[in-house]
């Protein structure tokens, strides 16, 4: 057994640990397929942002950013994708929290975890930042108010 | 021997595939989620002491992917699992293992996956490790793709049943085929209609012999199928779902009436909402009968073999008192629920919105028993009774009224007031200390203020207030000073105070202390304190929790596990890379 976890970590370093997005399907609230791996913004900053409608932290980030989304956009080109964990339960509360927030972002669903275990996210919010060319660039687990500041300047990085 | 020969398999197929394909760079990333939790003695609110003191829980997935190409593992360690998690979850081993390819519209996985047709009342394997479910299927999947608009999904499988030092599978076979029909992108003409309709449906059936019972033949084959809807046109949308399952019986010790039930199972569900900038309004409505579905005819522990998932219709609470104490999960026997949801945003710079808005939150759920017509045919057709759609009995099973306000005073300050007034019915769940319809009502306080860029703080109080014990519950109790007093239904009065401290983006502090003030019983009028502190550094983040925790009941997506009281250390490690 120890000796075929060693041979595993050992093939895992023959390969580039930098990830990107993965080659999955997901819909958008309004039922439309989306190949992940097909997301892109022409060259600038894309975050990821996975939540909750059951996780207040998931929603006072989304919402934060929502209140200065619009100068976001204007100073760097950044589109947010908010990826919604919510399962059978709680799905039909997403579009119309979405929708009374306001946000202007894409979200997408994904019930029953596919997209959380494909980017090894274990709780959320857990939120990605991915550079021009799709690579991930930077995360962060978790939000605590003020988080946005780093995410921001981040942003700000990798738009120029 | 045969773990680690697969792994070898799983290594040897990707070096294969990937010395032939050397075009695009191949990715590894993973995490990691490690949970331990030292024990100590507290007598005193009957908390957990297991012999082995410490009880951990670990997961690592190692993902890798190259080009249309994806595989990977999970790695489990129960050394000893936490109290409160399934204990037929131990030692340390693979627990979940994939390929999975995707090509010209194709998709194949072999080994470990997850999946759910529909809201998933006919199937969904799903994990939710925080509650120790995990029924993943291991077998084989084929997601097609023939034209667009139309997807097709079939799969064949066993499911993940318990953990030792590996997966160990059930005996049952679960077979399903799936297709839905998406009519907009199916006609170019209607790519932009304001009308958006989908189509689908599905068959599941398993086949099983694992329970011989003398006195039954029980059906080795049971089959169920299922249809859905999803229509919006502009704001409004429509969802509707009708799941019909054949005769499975199961056995039922506490009530001969459902003691293997030759009746079939069926469920409804739907949903009518409106919404717009600042606005939503949402409806549901559930008609669910008999609906219990394992791959296995044998009493199992209550989360585990589970085919089908049975949402229920109240929204999931994240206030600790609302949360844990009273929670609802659905009845698998059946019930007739409905949910109303109202959300509006006063607009900011208003009068009542204030300069930055405020959100106003209303839900209602309600569920109760169906009206059943029993029938005397315990010797015959053992179908026990009839329902009709959407009947309902007068036994409540549960009732949640709730409203949030949610407001930013200024740059500095944000408050949320948050009320709920609950009917809980514990003797159908059995998961309060009192089996008993119990009232109660919470308020919750919470804000938060920015003491500077990086740093807040947040306070939090909440209140709960059970009803007095009504003369049929019995109204009176004696108490440990040989007194008879009036009761208070279940635990009494709570009250739950927690401050909190962050420095954005890497450290927190938190004080919480939870106060059974109101019990009936004076010497269980307990304090649970508890002191957490953590630090996140990107995606890794690293915890460490001291004091009492409260017997509750634990649930995350309408499914709920009890978790008894405990007194100790807790440390938690996630990270990803």
């Amino acid at each position: 057994m120890k000796k075929s976890i060693l041979s595993l970590l050992l093939f895992a370093l023959m390969f580039q640990v930098s990830a990107q997005l993965p080659k999955i399907k997901l819909k958008d609230v309004k039922g439309n397929s989306v190949d992940v791996s097909q997301i892109s913004n022409n060259g600038k900053p894309i975050i990821i942002s996975f939540w909750a409608t059951w996780c207040k932290p998931c929603k006072a980030e989304l919402n934060t950013i929502a209140d200065e989304f619009d100068d976001w956009v204007d100073e760097t080109g950044v589109k947010l994708i908010a990826i919604s964990i919510d399962d059978a339960r709680s799905a039909s509360r997403v579009e119309p929290y979405i929708n009374a927030m306001g946000w202007e972002y894409t979200v997408l669903m994904d019930p029953n975890g596919n997209m959380k275990r494909a980017m090894n996210v274990n709780n959320v919010p857990h939120t990605f930042l991915l550079d021009g060319n799709g690579k991930i660039v930077w995360d962060h687990n978790n939000y605590s108010p003020g988080d946005e500041h780093e995410l921001y300047e981040e942003v700000v990085k990798y738009a120029k | 021997m045969k773990k680690v020969f697969s792994l070898g398999l799983i290594l040897s197929l990707i070096s294969t595939y990937v010395s032939q394909s050397d075009s695009e760079p191949g990715y590894v990333s993973g995490n990691v989620q490690a949970i331990g939790q030292y024990y100590q003695e507290d007598t005193l609110i009957n908390a957990a002491l297991p012999n082995h003191l410490y009880g951990f829980n670990g997961f690592t997935n190692i993902n890798f992917q190259k080009g249309d190409f994806r595989a990977g593992i999970r790695y489990e360690t129960y050394l000893n699992t936490l109290e409160g998690y399934p204990t037929s979850f131990s030692g340390t081993g693979i627990g979940y293992r994939y390929l999975t390819w995707n090509k010209d519209n194709v998709e194949v996985t072999v080994g470990s996956f997850y999946d759910q047709l529909s809201s998933g009342m006919i199937l969904r394997a799903y994990e939710e490790r925080q509650l120790g479910i995990d029924n993943a299927i291991d077998g084989l999947r084929l997601k097609y793709n023939p034209y667009k608009g139309i997807y097709l999904k079939s799969f064949i499988g066993k499911q993940r049943h318990v953990f030792a030092d590996g997966l160990v599978n059930g005996n049952g076979i679960i077979r399903a085929i799936d297709a839905e029909l998406n009519v907009n992108e199916l006609f170019d003409s209607l790519n932009n209609s304001k009308l958006k309709v989908q189509l689908g449906g599905s068959f599941v059936s398993k086949f099983n012999n694992d329970n011989n019972t003398p006195d039954f033949i029980l059906p080795s084959n049971v089959g169920a199928s299922s249809a859905r809807l999803n229509m919006r046109y502009h704001k409004w949308r429509f969802g509707g779902e009708f799941v019909h399952k054949i005769n499975d019986p199961y056995p039922d010790n506490q009530n001969e009436r459902f003691n293997y039930l030759y009746k079939n199972g069926e469920g409804l569900l739907f949903n009518l909402g409106y919404s717009t900038k600042g606005f939503a309004v949402d409806f549901s409505a559930k008609h669910m009968d008999n609906m219990l579905w394992r791959s296995t005819n044998v009493s199992v522990g209550p989360t585990d073999l589970l085919i089908g998932f049975l949402p229920a219709l109240t929204k999931q609470h994240t206030y600790n008192l609302a949360a844990t104490l009273y929670p609802y999960a659905t009845n698998p026997r059946g019930e007739v629920s409905y949910q109303a949801d109202l959300i509006y945003k006063i607009p900011k710079k208003t009068l009542l919105g204030g300069k930055y808005g405020t959100t106003i939150s209303l839900n209602f759920a309600t569920s109760y028993v169906p009206k059943r017509d029993f029938i005397d045919d315990q010797l015959t057709s053992r179908n026990s009774y009839t329902t009709q759609y959407f009947s309902r009995s007068d036994s409540i099973l549960y009732q949640d009224i709730n409203i949030e306000i949610k407001r930013k005073i200024n740059k500095k300050l944000k408050f949320n007031i948050n009320y709920f007034n609950f009917i809980f019915e514990d003797r159908a769940v059995l998961v309060a200390q009192h089996h008993e319809l119990i009232h109660a009502q919470i308020a919750v306080l919470d804000l938060t203020y920015k003491i500077s860029r990086e740093h807040s703080l947040r306070f939090e109080l909440q209140g709960l207030w059970t009803k007095w014990a009504t003369p049929d519950q019995g109204d009176t109790q004696i108490i440990s000073t040989g007194e008879t007093v009036q009761r208070k239904q279940d635990q009494g009065d709570w009250a739950f105070a927690q401050i909190e401290y962050t420095f954005s983006p890497h450290w927190y502090v938190a004080v919480l202390d939870q106060y059974n003030y109101g019990n009936t019983e004076p010497k269980k009028q307990l304090h649970y304190a508890l002191a957490s502190a953590g630090y996140i550094n990107g995606s890794h983040r690293f915890s460490l929790q001291y004091g009492k925790q409260r017997a509750g009941v634990f649930c995350v997506g309408g499914v709920c596990r009890a978790v008894p009281a405990s007194n100790g250390l807790t440390f938690t490690f996630t990270s990803s890379f």
